[in-house]
């Protein structure tokens, strides 16, 4: 835990000190909020996300759940545009993603901006999509070396390298760095990838159904470490279908269905009493009988 | 058949001795009821009595008809080396002569120019087509397939000739701006396509077209999710395209490549048209004044081979360097396997199952 949180302060110490020492009212995560508002978008005929608005708060943990074909996906792709939304808008620290507001008008962002935005803005796939001709250590450091980065120089490759052994010792794989990703199992794959997302030192970080590709008895060991990420002040946004660790983990559980946000809220809430009669009888299918809260 | 019958028979003796061993020693202690000596190594299960096999000696399995297959193509093969070696009309004597003799060597280092420069030039030129065939803008795409549909349509034996006749078609070559009399460079036709020019221009033409859809094919057999964790990760477009995809899209590019400049190489022998003199040329020139035509066509097959056996190590060694983390181990290189062949047959006769690490 100690080499985990020294990790955090030896990438983040600067602008986060700066930060609060320039407004110490604030709680100590000052970066990282999103705001969704009004998000819109279909694919062809189908509208896969009608009026989306949503808070994050610096630091929060959002996990979203809901039946397949909700949209959370598309959503978690639309805050680092991977996704263009077809209307509304989504901010981070007030900052407009895609756009830039000059006068009364919104400049679509050219793609080296875009770039700049997404590095502030880690994603962890379900597929894991690490690049199999690089080793571990080279998944975790291409792009700290090549990534444009916002006020921030690019890391020279002697840095990268040692910031990517200690992320991939925070993960527990440091002696597998070397190892090439089809010579690892799904959960270390995935723990590599969730390390190159922090190599970047990201203010919020994106996970797409980060378990869903793993064999029963590898989902803890990444669910373990997401666990160990959601207490470091980075701002989480995890789609999943793990009920129990959306509970343990969630400052804020959304329900979506249909490309709304049907309800949200505190996790004990929304799973002893859930208000719409939809998120009841999700729920009711996805939570064994068993499940104790 | 018969090899079976062997392995049971030189096995008794030895599983006798064992047998014996394991009940002195009360290792084999066994759950079912007490089974013949001799029917413990021969036994098809193999999950009978734990008894303890690490002192058995090892008999490797038989394969007669492996031998008799080896045996029937050694003999054909041995007789078309026979043959080769002994019909006085292959004139080896003749092949050997002008193997190596100047004008040839000459010859065969035009042949290896013409295709690395048109096969680099083909290339580059196919990967900006490949690029351009997968781009967003319908321009370019539109650009991109007509290039490929012209130049597969024609056959190069007409492009090669169009390309040297360009100055029946157009007296002046100039560089400048169109549609008005601004010129940077004008030129005589004739005096800028020369035979070389004319070659390399029809070969990497020709050749861009066929590697642009190689290329093409590479590229689309990378996973999207590569591209767009790359761009999650905000590396820039170039270098997603030479680090992330390229990479991974050379094991599909290489092999059809090599083909191509496999073909390539040969395919230089069409210049002949122009009164090129590369290997193709200068063998035809030979022997229309020595009348020794055989012969001399084998000097340049034999050239060709060559020439293709080199490209094809470097095929291997090349795939191999791309096949990293494409597999879970490589394979052995043709070296190590010999190296690993001496090293363990060597004492193969003394092999026990202990050694082997089987228990």
């Amino acid at each position: 835990m100690s080499t985990a949180t020294d990790a955090t302060a030896a990438g983040t110490a600067e602008p986060a000190t700066a930060a609060s020492a320039a407004n110490t009212l604030k709680p100590i995560p000052t970066r990282g909020l999103v705001e969704i508002t009004k998000v819109r978008k279909a694919f062809g005929a189908t509208e896969v996300l009608k009026d989306i608005t949503l808070t994050v708060e610096p630091g929060g943990v959002a996990v979203i759940v809901g039946p397949s074909g909700s949209g959370k996906s598309t959503l978690l792709r639309t805050i680092n545009h991977l996704e263009k939304v077809d209307g509304g808008f989504i901010a981070i620290d007030g900052t407009l993603v895609g756009y830039e507001v000059r006068g009364n008008k919104l400049h679509e962002l050219r793609e080296k901006d875009i770039l700049k935005q997404r590095t502030e803005i880690g994603m962890v796939f379900q597929n894991f999509n690490l690049f199999p001709h690089l080793t571990a250590l080279e998944n975790v450091t291409e792009a700290p070396v090549v990534a444009p980065r916002s006020g921030k120089a690019r890391r020279s490759k002697a840095e990268a390298r040692e910031r990517g052994l200690e992320l991939l010792d925070r993960v527990g794989l440091k002696d597998r760095a070397g190892a090439y990703p089809r010579q690892l199992s799904g959960g270390q794959q995935q723990r590599v990838a969730i390390a190159r997302a922090l190599a970047l030192d990201p203010k919020i970080l994106l996970f797409d159904e980060p378990t869903s590709a793993l064999d029963p008895e590898l989902v803890n060991e990444v669910l373990d470490v997401i666990r160990e990420l959601a207490t470091s002040g980075t701002t989480l946004i995890i789609v999943t279908h793990e009920m129990g660790f959306a509970r343990d983990v969630a400052d804020t559980v959304v329900f979506m269905d249909q490309g709304r946000i049907v309800e949200q809220g505190h996790p004990q809430d929304i799973f002893t009493n859930p208000r719409e009669k939809r998120t009841q009888s999700f729920f009711s299918k996805v939570i064994e009988p068993a499940f104790n809260i | 058949m018969s090899s079976a019958a062997t392995t049971v028979a030189q096995s008794v003796p030895g599983a006798v001795a064992s047998a014996v061993a394991a009940q002195e020693t009360g290792t084999g202690s066994t759950p079912n009821s007490p089974t013949p000596p001799g029917a413990v190594p021969g036994g098809t299960g193999g999950r009978g009595p734990a008894t303890d096999y690490a002192d058995y000696r090892i008999i490797p399995a038989r394969h007669p008809w492996r031998w008799v297959g080896t045996a029937v193509v050694a003999l054909g093969v041995a007789g078309i080396a026979w043959s080769l070696a002994t019909n006085p009309r292959w004139e080896w004597g003749v092949v050997a002569q002008w193997f190596t003799a100047q004008s040839i060597v000459n010859g065969l280092l035009e042949t290896l120019k013409l295709t690395a420069i048109s096969g680099a030039l083909g290339f580059i030129l196919g990967f900006v087509l490949a690029l351009m065939r997968l781009s967003a803008s319908p321009l370019l795409v539109s650009v991109s397939w007509t290039f490929s549909w012209i130049f597969r349509s024609t056959p190069l034996l007409v492009q090669m000739l169009l390309w040297y006749n360009l100055g029946y078609l157009y007296e002046k070559i100039s560089l400048g701006i169109p549609f008005t009399d601004i010129r940077f460079f004008e030129a005589q036709t004739t005096t800028l396509i020369s035979q070389f020019a004319a070659a390399v221009l029809g070969l990497t033409l020709n050749q861009a077209a066929y590697s642009a859809e190689i290329i093409r094919g590479g590229i689309l057999s990378v996973d999207q999710g590569q591209l767009e964790a790359a761009a999650a990760l905000g590396i820039p477009a170039w270098r997603r395209s030479t680090r992330i995809v390229l990479p991974q899209a050379m094991r599909a590019i290489l092999p059809t490549a090599f083909n191509e400049v496999i073909g390539l190489v040969k395919g230089t022998s069409i210049v002949y048209v122009l009164a090129y003199s590369e290997l193709f040329y200068t063998v035809q020139v030979i022997y229309n004044r020595t009348q020794q035509v055989l012969p001399l066509l084998l000097v340049a097959t034999l050239w060709y081979v060559v020439i293709t056996s080199v490209l094809s190590i470097f095929q291997y060694y090349i795939e191999r360097h791309y096949s990293k983390g494409a597999v879970r181990t490589l394979p052995l290189t043709p070296l190590q396997k010999a190296r690993k062949f001496f090293a363990t047959h060597a004492p193969a006769s003394r092999d026990t199952a202990r050694e082997r690490g089987i228990r």
